[in-house]
């Protein structure tokens, strides 16, 4: 028979209350509508200003011409070959960065001699802007797709390796206790406690290597490219076609937040054992 | 309860200092335990917060070493964390990334004594046996700290340990709960028939709980007195109205305070 817990003890402690069904549909969405109103408000004032002849559209572009830009670049196939080669760069640079950065952060959070070895370079490389690096990079590489590769795995490595190990670095005393009160192996206590403890780090640290890959794609191929978004954008802006260098904009912005989406449907899978971790 | 005078838990001399970085200097934290624990006993340890209870627990389980003694559990001597002893600590040590009933697995995991399906059955008894059954699925932050503390003990329970080590394990609860804890903890260690160690800075639960209380002086620790506890073994909450249970607490508390005193001085 089952010791039964009394009755007051069974209620989940859940501090997330639920809105209850009550409230209004107004209410629910408030954040949501209020957001949709504000970006709808900024592109009439845009497309206002430019009608009424406020701004030079030479300048500032507006919404329907970057719209029509942006679908006739789509429509004549002239984006796509850009389009692919900056999702090569970041696939394999961003790719080379994870695999790359995730075991080495395990391994410097693991064992701090080698975090000692490695420290003052991977501090330096992290302090310094990666994007300093770049006329040695295109020296090394040229400006082909390995120097692409390079900056943005130079950018990408360093938020992911440092988050990782901190994440490995700092897992919580009492769980190593735990596990070594169970009598744990090194060995076991890296499996059970340090990797699953670095995940959330690990995360963010993906998360911020993300932007990083981005800004890589943009400024190496703006600094020597034959193709690419940023190439693109570069060449529309020497030759003032405002408009193109606008749907560079929105590309970017929109791989950005779609992949940032991405890591976030990822890490909300974890929140099921970290609730108060909404970052 | 049957109390067979076997001694399941020995401690001979038990010394321990920890050097100090600070001070320079080694700082005797015990300074010579003796005690006996009877296979099924239940003995609680009370003294004043900082005395090195929770020290001497940890090398009950291997945590720690010992600069002089020896803990013999079952006559071997204790050198490192092994599946004869188990502890149960303080809040929130149960793994948030784990479910309950992987909680509660986690030292047969780490044992690989047990087939995984064995270990999954294992595990529910335990869910069971502790009253969580429904909740085996759930994470630890779904629990309220009275479940919580409930997987924590199925999880010292599951790898079927001799001696059960538990280093206050109700403190973080709110009144209410714990004294209803204290009551379930009687029944689940009866039902599990198993001897234990239990450290508290609650006299009220250590005599509820205990067949003897042993109380430490200040640090460095010696002990101070083991105190019987004659109260009928089939315990429930009312007997802390009983006079022998007053006076058994007031005992203590003078014990103690006495200590609480000697520390102040002392600096």
């Amino acid at each position: 028979m089952a010791v039964t817990p009394a009755d007051d003890e069974l209620i989940p402690a859940r501090d997330d209350a639920m809105p209850t069904p009550t409230v209004s549909r107004w209410r629910r969405n408030e954040n949501f509508i209020l957001g949709l109103a504000s970006v709808i408000a900024f592109l009439l004032f845009w497309e206002g200003s430019v009608a009424f002849a406020l701004v030079n559209p030479l300048f500032t572009s507006s919404p329907s011409r970057i719209l029509a830009a942006g679908f006739e670049m789509f429509r004549d196939g002239s984006i796509y070959p850009d389009l692919a080669v900056s999702a090569e760069e970041f696939v394999l640079g961003y790719g080379l960065a994870v695999v790359v950065g995730v075991p080495l952060g395990i391994l410097m959070g693991w064992y701090s001699r080698l975090n000692a070895v490695l420290d003052p370079f991977v501090n330096a490389l992290y302090a310094t802007p990666r994007i300093a690096l770049m006329p040695l990079i295109i020296i090394w590489f040229g400006i082909d797709l390995s120097a692409k590769i390079a900056i943005i795995f130079l950018s990408t490595v360093f938020p992911i390796l440092v988050n990782t190990m901190t994440g490995v670095r700092t897992m919580e005393r009492d769980f190593v206790k735990v596990a070594r009160s169970f009598g744990a192996s090194d060995g076991q206590l890296f499996k059970t406690v340090a990797l699953p403890s670095s995940v959330p780090n690990l995360l963010t640290g993906l998360r911020l290597g993300l932007g990083h890959a981005l800004i890589g794609i943009v400024v190496g191929e703006m600094y020597g490219a034959s193709a690419g978004i940023g190439f693109m954008m570069q060449t529309a802006g020497a030759t003032f076609q405002t408009d193109k260098v606008m749907v560079g904009i929105f590309i970017i912005a929109a791989a950005g937040m779609g992949l940032t989406h991405v890591l976030r449907i990822i890490e909300k899978k974890f929140d099921v054992w970290r609730p108060d971790h909404h970052v | 309860m049957n109390v067979s005078r076997a001694a399941k838990l020995e401690a001979q001399g038990v010394r321990l200092a920890f050097y100090n970085e600070r001070m320079k200097r080694r700082l005797p934290v015990l300074a010579g335990i003796d005690l006996a624990v009877a296979e099924g006993e239940l003995v609680a340890i009370v003294g004043p917060s900082g005395c090195g209870k929770s020290t001497f627990l940890g090398a009950v389980d291997g945590l720690v070493k010992l600069t002089g003694g020896a803990i013999k559990v079952d006559g071997r001597i204790v050198t490192a964390p092994g599946p004869d002893r188990a502890m149960v600590f303080q809040q929130d040590s149960l793994f948030p990334w784990r479910t309950v009933s992987r909680n509660v697995m986690y030292g047969l995991e780490l044992q690989k004594r047990l087939p995984r399906e064995a270990m999954r059955e294992r595990a529910a008894q335990l869910v069971e046996l502790v009253g969580l059954s429904g909740f085996a699925e759930h994470y630890p932050h779904e629990l309220s700290g009275g479940m919580r503390q409930r997987v924590n003990i199925a999880r010292a329970l599951a790898p079927d340990p001799e001696l059960l080590l538990l280093d206050e394990p109700f403190a973080a609860l709110d009144a209410q709960t714990r004294e209803f804890m204290q009551a379930e903890l009687l029944k689940i260690l009866a039902r599990a028939g198993k001897t234990a160690l239990f450290i508290t800075h609650q006299i009220d639960e250590a005599i509820f709980l205990a067949n003897r209380v042993a109380v430490f002086s200040a640090r460095p620790a010696r002990i101070k007195a083991i105190i019987d506890v004659n109260l009928p073994r089939e315990r429930t909450l009312e007997v802390k109205l009983e006079p022998a249970f007053r006076e058994l607490q007031d005992r203590i508390w003078r014990l103690i305070e006495e200590e609480s005193a000697s520390m102040a001085i002392a600096g």
